[in-house]
Formats: C-alpha cells, structure tokens, sequence
C-alpha cells in the first residue's frame, strides 16, 4: 500500500557537500530499489532544510545539517530505510513519520470549517464567501482586548 | 408549622450554621475581590483559535511557546490548549525533542 512518509536526518555539521549527496542519492537507491519514489521538493522543506543549532549537543555537536525528504512508498520500504540509517555513519538522527494521514485529517477539518461558514453565511443571508474589507482585518485584530481606549472610533 | 419554626431558631446547630454560613459569605466576597483585582482572562485554546490543523513536529517556533524554560510540556490548565490538540502537541513535541529541535530537558 502505498503512503506518504518524512524522512528527517540530520547530518554533522562538518559532513561536506559531497556526504551530503553520496547519503541523499543512497536514500534514492533505496528507495527506488523497494518501488517507492521521492517527492518534489517543497518550498517548506527547503526553508527546514539546512544548519540549524541543536537543542542539545549530540556527541559534542552543536550544530547539525538537516535534510528533509518526502516519500511515496509502503511500510517494508520504511523498515529497510530505517535499518540501514541506523547503520549510516555521519549521522546523529532520523526520523521517518508517516504523513497521508494528518494530512487529509487536516484538509478534512479545513474543509469542514468552511462549508460551516458558507452554510451560516447563507443562513444569515450574506454571500457564502468573506467580502474584501469585511469583518476584523487581520492587521489590527487580534486577541489582546486590552489596548486602553484605542477601541474608540469615530 | 410553629414547633418547627421554634425548633429551627431555637437549635443552637442551626445558629451555628447561620453564623457559619455568613462566614462563608464573607470569604466568597473576599476572594471575588481578589479575583477581579487580578484581571482573568478567559483562556482559549490557541490551536483551535488559530485554525491550526495540523501540528507539525517542524513548526518549532509554535511548538517552543509550549515548552517553558525547564523543557516541559506546558500543562493544559496554565496553556488553556484542549484535549484533542495538547494530545497532538504532545506527540509533535516528542517528535521534536528527537531531532534536536527542542530540548529534552534543559536549565
């Protein structure tokens, strides 16, 4: 069956450009060699990829390179994966979590909420959909209800 | 109906109890006073305020507003978070945690 993984490692911060992708082409290797494939990289990923400072020093390093990879495959591509990051050298952590899941829980749950929207708009007889210029704007609104007196307008 | 009103105000428990109960009364009062000398704001739950679906284990800017300067998970009853998403911030904090991206522990 297929699904969708993360795959997250990070690499010491020392491992050269080289290291890097030598251990992202074996990824691929892997990955193809069990019929999965590898997604696209996202904007997202790339914003989360790179050096970033540890929360904590993992065998006196302070810093880690972080790669983030998206995976299309079944569990025993997983499990193969898994086995042989363990064994990888040049590598203080992975982390491989299943994604499909949360991600159309999470598209249910938006898709829920504005249908709500649409169907109590309607019922108060506006159009289904926020206008322009309607309601709190998001610049000034937020939660703090206690910005003295600003409140009076004219 | 008089025998029972002289034995209520007659009884020396129910005297007691009058007195108790005024006490009572004061005490409320007093701690009320307290309460809205110290302005409470009523907590909400950020996840379910913010429209936030999906608690991602890589949104550490999110996440390290839950976790105070020892490195535990913030409670519900001081973050105002619900049930459904302090059970996912748990595990997206978890996942952090692994990848070094929030601290186990820390002082």
């Amino acid at each position: 069956m297929q699904r969708t993984y993360e795959l997250v490692y990070v690499m010491r911060p020392d491992a050269t450009e080289q290291q890097v992708a030598d251990l992202h082409t074996q990824v691929e290797a892997i990955v193809s060699r069990m019929s999965g494939t590898i997604g696209e990289q996202s904007e997202a990923a790339l914003a989360f990829s790179g050096r970033r400072r540890l929360a904590y020093e993992i065998g006196h390093h302070k810093e880690g390179l972080y790669v983030l990879e998206v995976i299309h495959g079944d569990g025993a591509l997983v499990h193969e994966l898994d086995r042989r990051l363990k064994v990888t050298e040049g590598l203080l952590r992975h982390l491989i979590v299943r994604v499909d899941e949360s991600q159309t829980k999470a598209e249910r749950a938006r898709a829920k909420r504005t249908e709500e929207s649409r169907r109590r708009r309607t019922a108060r007889g506006l159009p289904p959909d926020r206008q322009p210029g309607e309601g709190p704007q998001t610049d000034d609104s937020d939660d703090s209800g206690d910005d003295f007196g600003v409140e009076a307008e004219v | 109906m008089a025998g029972i009103g002289r034995g209520r105000s007659g009884s020396p428990s129910g005297g007691a109890g009058g007195r108790g109960r005024a006490g009572d009364d004061k005490n409320k009062d007093g701690k009320q006073g307290q309460r809205r000398g110290l302005f409470r704001r009523r907590k909400v739950c950020k996840f379910c305020a913010d429209k936030i679906d999906d608690i991602n284990y890589k949104d550490v800017k999110l996440l390290s507003g839950f976790v105070p300067e020892r490195g535990k998970v913030l409670p519900r009853r001081i973050s105002g978070t619900c049930a459904k998403h302090q059970r996912g911030l748990r595990i997206a904090i978890v996942r952090a945690r692994q990848l070094a991206l929030l601290p186990y522990a820390s002082d």
